[in-house]
């Protein structure tokens, strides 16, 4: 069993090989590759304007590479280009394997239905169809996202900024997924909700054993969050590596720069 | 007897590219074995490059050449040249790093801080948080504060609870430093024992400890590391 698991986490779970993506003339990613294992946390960081989006898309399945592919290990095991799956297949993908976090809560959220519609419509796409468990199952992860249960039938758009972006997050996690994309996750948040929401999914993500792909500027968040770094410039990976390697260490004269900008606590 | 670290001809040189590209050398021609149960001790004053040997033994900071051989699980892996994941591997089973600071995470409780690097490896929670306790009543943390984060504790708490984590795994490899900096003699005390009863379980490990007296009473073997000073 033990052995089983361990096999299964020496094969890669994503894999990019040299994604590149132009728009018109102006080359947003270049020559992108790296392998996500099962359970590993990257974290992509870089200004705006970087590429660091528009990677993330390529590697959602959401935008057509230029050049280069995207492969992912199906939960049957086998390693499938992204572009050879259907529309059907991407779409299943997208329900049930993959998460998507966004910046913004109303984009990843349906902001006039209750939470509780919000979580469980996750579990009704993969074919749960019994009331009572889809709604004990929706509780169950309002309760692990720190959201009173007594706001199961409230709509988020009567929620704060804080607990819609967690109930985004117990929409994506409902159903299992093995790796989950996230854009800014704590972007439009103050700093006091901030450190909440990171510790949240600092101890979902290694509970869970998640794959994550995490778009951040801030430093502070891969630091916490990821056990990779991935920095970018005019659209390419300029210096990569463990997280406390690249942030205690930088190489490049951009990370450096990145670095020194942290104002210290 | 086989070495647990073999560290070889290891050079670390920073580049400061926002001071307009100096070239600080820190260290050059680092050689040194650590044995199974054998504690040693780098000296050298302030600035020598004691804490970056110890980062590059760690995977935390990267080498320029040189080799630093780790064995884990019955192999020996060059941490100079290995991948993130092995990194993390070796630091998961392999080698603990006890650092100056806390680095506290927000919101999680003392018990659990301590208590963590043997839920990574699979200890049970209740198991893992009994062992914990034990070593905090030893290192006299009030068990009333057992289930407050340590964010807000004093700094020779912080510490203790820094080396309750850093001395709860059983890993066979152990990196310290400046551990009894902001300690009392009666704790100072507890680590010395500590350290005593990590050798005699077999643990190789690098120590920074500035406390001549301490130093006497937990090293087996004295590197110094101005000799491995980098040319200028």
């Amino acid at each position: 069993m033990v052995d089983q698991a361990a096999l299964e986490n020496d094969e890669p779970l994503l894999v990019a090989e040299a994604l590149s993506k132009s728009f018109g003339r102006i080359a947003a990613c270049r020559d992108v590759s790296f392998a996500l294992y099962p359970g590993e946390v990257l974290a992509i960081v870089g200004e705006s304007g970087s590429g660091k989006s528009t990677l993330l898309q390529m590697l959602s399945g959401q935008l057509t590479p230029s050049a280069g592919h995207v492969s992912y290990r199906m939960r049957d095991g086998i390693t499938r280009d992204l572009t050879t799956l259907g529309e059907a297949e991407r779409r299943f993908l997208f329900r049930t394997d993959w998460g998507f976090v966004h910046q913004d809560p109303a984009q990843g959220l349906r902001m006039a239905v209750s939470a509780g519609a919000n979580v469980g419509e996750r579990l009704m796409a993969v074919g749960w169809n019994h009331y009572g468990r889809i709604r004990d199952t929706a509780s169950d992860w309002l309760t692990r996202v720190e959201i009173d249960t007594a706001r199961i039938d409230d709509a988020p758009r009567t929620y704060s900024g804080g607990m819609r972006q967690r109930l985004q997050i117990a929409r994506n996690l409902v159903t299992e997924p093995r790796l989950v994309f996230m854009d800014e996750p704590t972007g439009g948040l103050d700093v006091s909700v901030q450190a909440r929401l990171l510790d949240l999914l600092r101890s979902l993500v290694a509970e869970l054993n998640l794959a994550v792909v995490i778009v951040t500027h801030d430093l502070a968040v891969a630091r916490l969050l990821s056990h990779r770094v991935m920095v970018m410039k005019g659209g390419r990976v300029i210096e990569t590596g463990l997280t406390d390697q690249v942030l205690d260490d930088p190489r490049e004269p951009y990370t450096q720069l990145l670095v020194s900008s942290i104002l210290p606590p | 007897m086989t070495a647990m670290i073999e560290v070889t001809d290891a050079k670390k040189t920073f580049t400061m590219h926002l001071q307009g590209g100096i070239e600080l050398p820190v260290v050059s021609g680092v050689t040194f074995n650590v044995n199974p149960g054998e504690c040693v001790v780098l000296s050298g004053p302030s600035g020598a490059g004691k804490s970056s040997i110890l980062k590059m033994i760690f995977g935390n900071y990267r080498c320029d050449s040189g080799r630093i051989g780790i064995r884990h699980r019955g192999a020996v892996i060059d941490l100079a040249t290995a991948e993130p994941r092995q990194v993390l591997n070796v630091r998961r089973s392999t080698i603990g790093y006890v650092s100056q600071f806390l680095r506290a995470v927000p919101r999680v409780a003392t018990v659990d801080v301590v208590a963590e690097p043997l839920i990574v490896n699979g200890v049970s929670r209740a198991d893992a948080q009994a062992r914990a306790g034990e070593l905090l009543h030893r290192l006299n943390i009030p068990e009333r504060l057992w289930q407050l984060p340590p964010a807000t504790f004093s700094g020779g708490e912080q510490q203790r609870v820094n080396i309750a984590r850093g001395f709860i795994s059983d890993l066979p490899i152990l990196l310290l430093d400046e551990p009894t900096a902001s300690l009392d003699a009666a704790n100072r005390a507890v680590v010395v024992e500590l350290v005593a009863e990590k050798k005699r379980q077999g643990v190789a490990m690098v120590a920074i400890v500035h406390d001549d007296e301490i130093r006497h009473l937990i090293t087996n073997r004295i590197v110094d590391v101005t000799s491995f000073a980098a040319a200028a």
